[in-house]
């Protein structure tokens, strides 16, 4: 087999074998078992004292809720103040100016919810001061607040009928003490040891071999790569991402930052099926999920390491693969391999270029980032995948003749309407923004604005128009990734995906959390035979099914005219 | 009454009121009940106008006249087909209703005069229809009870073929549990005085009819829920299509309002959106059809769910009463003698057990003198009867240690191999009825409970479905064990008491199951109100019908299997349906959307994967696919689709198979075929 390949697969099989400690460690934290990291003991007690917490303090979903969206609302100002005045600051040794206003509620939403959009770029848009304790700042908390409300969700199919999802500021506080940290530690020194910057000196200037002077930007990244991907978050210090050598030095670092950014998503798995002793329920999950990966992963790498079929058609040969847009120390097999990765969960960090990828990966692409639930993002992605399943399990369980029930509580019209609700939100916001996109690309190009909508796009027709669709996804997905021919850093782009932002992040949890609160609080059933099984391989291909489904229900015609009518007009 | 033959499910007589029906159900106030095809009305009007309007203009994005009118035709007929599926529905459970109501018409009522509030011994013959709630009439052999009510004086044989189809007359009589006639039987001997219960037009019947004619019909919980979720389905298409506009501008591509019409009918889940209330009308039906009166759509819908079943041991599980089965006398007794006095001692037992002995002794009963004789009852305390005969004879049958403590009182022995006797008749699940003749012990007589062919094969069909089965006993905790083995039953209450009833299905609700059962005594109806389904006996009390959400008019204990069949018949229907609609939806895309794009983007032809004819035959194809696919499934909407206790996950592996898989390529099927027939006109 081509090293190319065996790399890939080596990386998936060690992030698999990896997250499974990761996962049993995760559930112990949780359930309060012994660690090795109870030293930390008082730290914690020390932050809860700190803060005015009483960890014991148990929250029925609404408090739940409550507590996390003030705080969430509170890392908004913060972010958004910070960013606007950073040239007034200190730690700016390039002089980099403050961001515009559309531009900071821009950044500073899409830190937040753990997209990391980036309609900056690293180097000239923020400084040391906003990337590490603003951007690098909002990684960690963002991430834990993913994981910190997938845990009261656990909480609340854990037990029969409980009327509390657990206190969100214990679960928050030891998800970065006993997860993030130190798991970003451990990635940071490997980072640092393999050539990534960490100081805090402005640009250095080195000369060529050509004999230029160049500016090289760099700073205290190490860290930040770290937590960029370990949370899923993806927003680079430079910004050229995890394509940039600094970012992303050899081969090694970029399967150290494939292994990070999914070894969390996956390692939640596992966790929830030892915490809420399900494991049969986690294991079927975890398949479904890596099918559903293959799935967009093979035809993906196919058509990367088959190359570009127009270069072909000009009797130019293609040993390498496609090769525009991507780093030569990569390759096609592993950039690919990134590229469903990052669009899967939802990190967006990205080592080549989106919009180089052939028609067919960039659709798989999107596609990842439409379902967004094949591992998913810190917590959220697992969130993401119960509302598929209480759909599954509302319509198998009319078909097998039963009321339906999931965990032991009967699923009535009001999680169906929450789940419903929350199932519409995407296709809405997607084909909203892009309809509203669409709709000044095409009547008004010329209307006067800092950037007319007929500079937007830096390709015409379908390509075009999937830059467009990518750049909602993305935001809908919250992922940050981007088809970057897009100029996004203006008003329309920085505000709609800025909306979009907020709703796809903030709904998506709400619903999970009032679903389960409520199913929580209904009389525990007990399983009989005529109970259908949410453990079994049938009801996780009907999960699929109901995945494929509203998917393909949702965004077919938008794939048509973008992606797939780019595929077959070559 | 049992005419559930398939020709009857579009008989003339139905079909006509059920057409005229689909057009008064037009109305945008009926339509507005159900989300989905009150979007298709909308649509349906916009292109009135827009086929009025492509007959005056020729506008080249609105599309010539006749495929306008086409399209519009199209979309009237699916409008038409969803609403005939509930009227036929609605007509069928009305018709099955009729012919019961047909029982009770008018008849004369022999009522009984009041004057103020005291009711005189006059009689006066007034129309059934004019007897109030509280009145008082009189029935003697020969006449047709007029009205629901409850036996105040008297005993009567009474017909009640009528409802129940039954031949056999029945008792009913004054007190205790067999106190109801019901309207429309016949009275056969003997003259009884009857209370009504109920005022004209508020029966069960009544409720019944009103119930399926939609009046009162409401949505059931989980109709709710799929009624959301299909709405939500719907709002998803409206964002598709509504996106598609600028989608296409963008794409340079015009599209006409027809095939944005048509593309959002056929996408929303009509089939599902049309049949809904045909399926639950129609499980309302099958239950009426199994002559069961539900009181709300709600009740069969929560019988699918049902997790514990309440079962009477006799009738439901044994075959009427225990019978004697063995005669054993006690060392050095003549058999004869023994089985003589046997029969002597249950010559004036009228208990079912007493006939039996006689019954198995085989005896001419003329022969024995039994003038003089004193007969001695049953008591609780003595726990014995008897005979007492003019010779100074005294026989005695009854309860082992009733027996024993007679002999050894008297200074006699219990013999030791009628005691082992006993011992093993009782652990075999019968009963000992030991004899005594002047206080020695003749011998025992064995009665055992025939349990009814056929019922263990229903128990594990029950438990394969999930169902625990609990019978319910007078007997002893041995005996009911026995029963409750061989039967097959999962759990047993002995020695049961009527709060015992009511305690165990607390118990079980406090675990979070749903629990049905059946009954019809008085003091069954606080149970019966408890459980989740209760199904009450016609013949039983007002007291119990009223309590329950259901009356059985056979009064047949095993009805609540078929009750449960039913209700998960009906959700099953449901989610298929849902099923099969929202899984067609990937064919129609695969016709509509090259259609719409291809002359702008010729490269999607590759889509066209059906290979049809012309952008337009591809959307009528599509859309006249949409529209008749409902009336092919109306007569699965009413039959139900088959429910088979296989197991949760293998049921939804084969439905998932059937109408998922199924519902992804039928329509491929489907449209290709109207495709190819278009073809011929177009």
């Amino acid at each position: 087999m081509n090293t190319e390949l065996t790399g890939v697969i080596v990386t998936f099989l060690i992030t698999v074998l990896l997250a499974i400690p990761l996962g049993k460690y995760i559930a112990k934290v949780f359930s309060g078992n012994k660690t090795m990291l109870d030293f930390l003991n008082p730290f914690e007690r020390f932050i809860y004292r700190m803060c005015g917490i009483d960890p014991q303090k148990k929250m029925d979903w609404k408090d739940f809720l409550k507590a996390m969206l003030t705080i969430n609302l509170l890392w908004f100002v913060y972010a958004f103040f910070m960013l606007l005045f950073q040239d007034k600051l200190p730690l700016n040794p390039d002089g980099n100016p403050a961001q515009t206003p559309d531009l900071a509620f821009n950044t500073a939403i899409s830190f937040l919810v753990n997209c990391n959009l980036q309609h900056y770029s690293g180097e000239t848009g923020v400084t040391y001061l906003t990337q590490t304790f603003v951007l690098m700042f909002l990684q960690f908390v963002s991430a834990a607040t993913g994981i910190a409300v997938l845990v009261g969700v656990l909480n609340g199919l854990k037990e029969k009928t409980v009327n509390n999802l657990g206190n969100f500021w214990s679960i928050f506080v030891k998800t970065i003490t006993r997860i993030l940290l130190p798991l970003c530690i451990v990635m940071a020194v490997i980072m640092a040891f393999s050539g990534s910057p960490t100081s805090y000196d402005g640009k250095d200037t080195i000369t060529t071999l050509q004999g230029d002077t160049v500016n090289v930007s760099r700073g205290p990244a190490a860290g930040f790569i770290a937590i960029k991907h370990l949370g899923t978050n993806g927003g680079g210090w430079f910004g050229a991402n995890s394509a940039h050598p600094l970012e992303n030095p050899t081969y090694l670092t970029n399967m150290v930052e494939l292994i990070a950014q999914m070894i969390i998503p996956i390692a939640m798995i596992f966790a929830m099926g030892i915490y809420i002793r399900k494991r049969k329920f986690a294991n079927v999950i975890f398949g479904i999920m890596t099918v559903g990966m293959l799935i967009l992963l093979v035809p993906t790498m196919v058509a990367e390491i088959h190359g570009n079929p127009a270069i072909a058609h000009l009797g130019v040969a293609q040993p390498t693969g496609a090769m525009e847009g991507k780093e030569v120390r990569f390759g096609p097999a592993s950039s690919g391999y990134w590229s469903i990765v990052t669009t899967i969960i939802s990190t967006g960090s990205v080592n080549s270029m989106h919009d180089s990828s052939m028609p067919l990966s960039g659709m798989m692409q999107m596609l990842g980032m439409m379902i967004n639930a094949f591992y998913g993002g810190c917590g959220v992605g697992i969130l993401n995948y119960l509302i598929y399943i209480i759909v599954a399990v509302f319509i198998s369980g009319l078909m097998v003749g039963r009321t339906p029930e999931f965990m032991g509580h009967k699923v009535e019209a009001r999680e169906i309407k929450i789940a419903a609700l929350v199932t519409l939100l995407s296709a809405f916001l997607v084909k909203g923004g892009v309809a509203l996109a669409a709709y000044f690309s095409a009547h008004h190009p010329e209307i006067a604005w800092a950037v007319k909508p007929s500079s937007w796009l830096n390709n015409p027709s379908y390509h075009g128009f999937s830059e467009m669709l990518y750049e909602f996804t993305s935001s809908n997905a919250n992922n940050g990734s981007g088809f970057e021919g897009l100029g996004d850093n203006n008003t329309f782009w920085n505000v709609s995906t800025g909306i979009v932002l907020i709703l796809a992040r903030f709904i998506p949890i709400i619903g999970p959390v009032a679903i389960v609160g409520l199913l929580a609080n209904k009389k525990y059933v007990p399983e009989s035979a005529g109970t259908l099984r949410t453990d079994s391989i049938t009801f996780g291909a009907m999960t699929f099914a109901v995945i494929f489904i509203i998917n393909a229900l949702s965004f077919f015609p938008a794939l048509v005219l973008g992606p797939i009518a780019e595929l077959f007009s070559r | 009454m049992k005419n559930s033959n398939k020709s009857s499910m579009f008989a003339k007589e139905l079909v006509l009121p059920a057409l005229k029906q689909s057009f008064v159900k037009l109305s945008p106030r009926a339509m507005f009940r159900n989300p989905v095809m009150f979007t298709v009305e909308i649509g349906t009007v916009i292109m009135l106008f827009v086929t009025a309007y492509s007959f005056k203009v020729n506008d080249k994005t609105i599309g010539n006249f006749s495929y306008n009118l086409a399209v519009f035709i199209i979309l009237l007929l699916t409008l038409l087909f969803a609403n005939f599926a509930e009227a036929i529905a609605e007509a069928r459970g009305k018709a099955q209703a009729d012919s019961l109501r047909k029982t009770r018409e008018e008849t004369p009522a022999k009522k009984v005069s009041i004057v103020g509030e005291i009711f005189t011994d006059e009689i006066h013959i007034v129309p059934s229809s004019q007897l109030k709630k509280g009145d008082l009439f009189v029935c003697e052999a020969g006449d047709i009870i007029p009205m629901d009510g409850e036996i105040i004086k008297g005993l009567a044989t009474i017909d009640e073929s009528a409802i129940t189809g039954e031949s056999a007359p029945v008792i009913r009589e004054a007190g205790g549990d067999k106190s109801s006639v019901t309207g429309g039987t016949k009275v056969l001997s003997d003259k009884i005085k009857v209370r009504v219960t109920t005022d004209p037009g508020e029966s069960f019947l009544d409720k019944m009819i009103a119930l399926v004619e939609g009046a009162s019909r409401q949505k059931t919980p989980n109709e709710i829920a799929l009624t959301i979720l299909l709405a939500s389905f719907t709002i998803i298409f409206v964002i598709v299509c509504v996106t598609l506009k600028p989608f296409a501008d963008y794409a340079n591509t015009t599209i006409s309002i027809a095939a944005f019409i048509s593309l959002f009918v056929c996408l929303i889940p009509t089939t599902i959106g049309g049949l809904l209330s045909a399926i639950g009308i129609a499980g309302m039906d099958r239950a009426l059809r199994a002559n069961v009166i539900t009181k709300s759509g709600k009740a069969v819908e929560t019988a699918g769910d049902v997790d514990t079943l309440l079962l009477d041991k006799t009738g439901t599980i044994t075959i009427g009463n225990r019978k004697a089965t063995n005669f054993y006398p006690a060392n050095g007794i003549d058999k004869k003698v023994f089985i003589k006095a046997c029969v002597l001692a249950s010559l004036a037992d009228e208990t079912p057990e007493g006939k039996s002995i006689i019954e198995l002794a085989n005896l001419n009963v003329n022969s024995f003198n039994t003038t003089g004789a004193r007969f001695i009852e049953f008591t609780a305390e003595t726990r014995s009867s008897g005979i007492d005969m003019p010779s100074g004879l005294k026989i005695r049958k009854g309860a082992f240690d009733a027996i024993r403590n007679i002999a050894i009182k008297a200074g006699n022995n219990f013999p030791k191999e009628t005691e082992e006797q006993v011992r093993s008749i009782s652990s075999n699940g019968g009963t000992p009825l030991v004899v005594s003749q002047n206080q020695e012990v003749l011998g025992v007589i064995e009665l055992q409970d025939i349990i009814k062919p056929g019922i263990q094969e229903r128990f594990a069909r029950l438990r394969k479905m999930g169902v625990k089965t609990v019978m319910v006993t007078g007997d002893n905790p041995l005996t009911a064990k026995y029963i409750a083995e061989k039967a097959g039953v999962d759990d047993f209450i002995a020695e049961a008491k009527p709060e015992d009833k009511m305690n165990y299905i607390k118990k079980e609700q406090v675990s979070g199951k749903l629990v049905a059962m059946m009954g019809d005594g008085t003091n069954d109806a606080p149970a019966l109100a408890q459980a989740d389904v209760g199904v009450a006996m016609n013949s039983g009390t007002q007291a119990a019908k009223e309590a329950g959400n259901m009356v059985d008019l056979d009064n047949d204990p095993t009805k609540l299997i078929e009750i449960v069949e039913i209700g998960k018949q009906l959700l099953i229907t449901r989610g298929t349906i849902t099923t099969f609609s929202i899984a067609n939806d990937v064919a129609k895309y695969f016709a509509i959307v090259p259609a719409l794009f291809i002359s702008s983007i010729p490269a999607l032809q590759a889509l066209n994967i059906m290979h049809l004819q012309s952008p337009q035959s591809a959307i009528l194809s599509a859309v006249i696919f949409n529209a008749i696919i409902i009336p092919l499934l109306i007569p699965l909407s009413l039959k139900g689709v088959a429910y088979k206790p296989i197991g949760a996950s293998a049921l939804l592996r084969r439905n998932l198979l059937i109408y998922g898989l199924g519902g992804v390529i039928a329509p491929f099927i489907g449209i290709k075929l109207i495709d190819m027939i278009l073809a011929l006109f177009i």
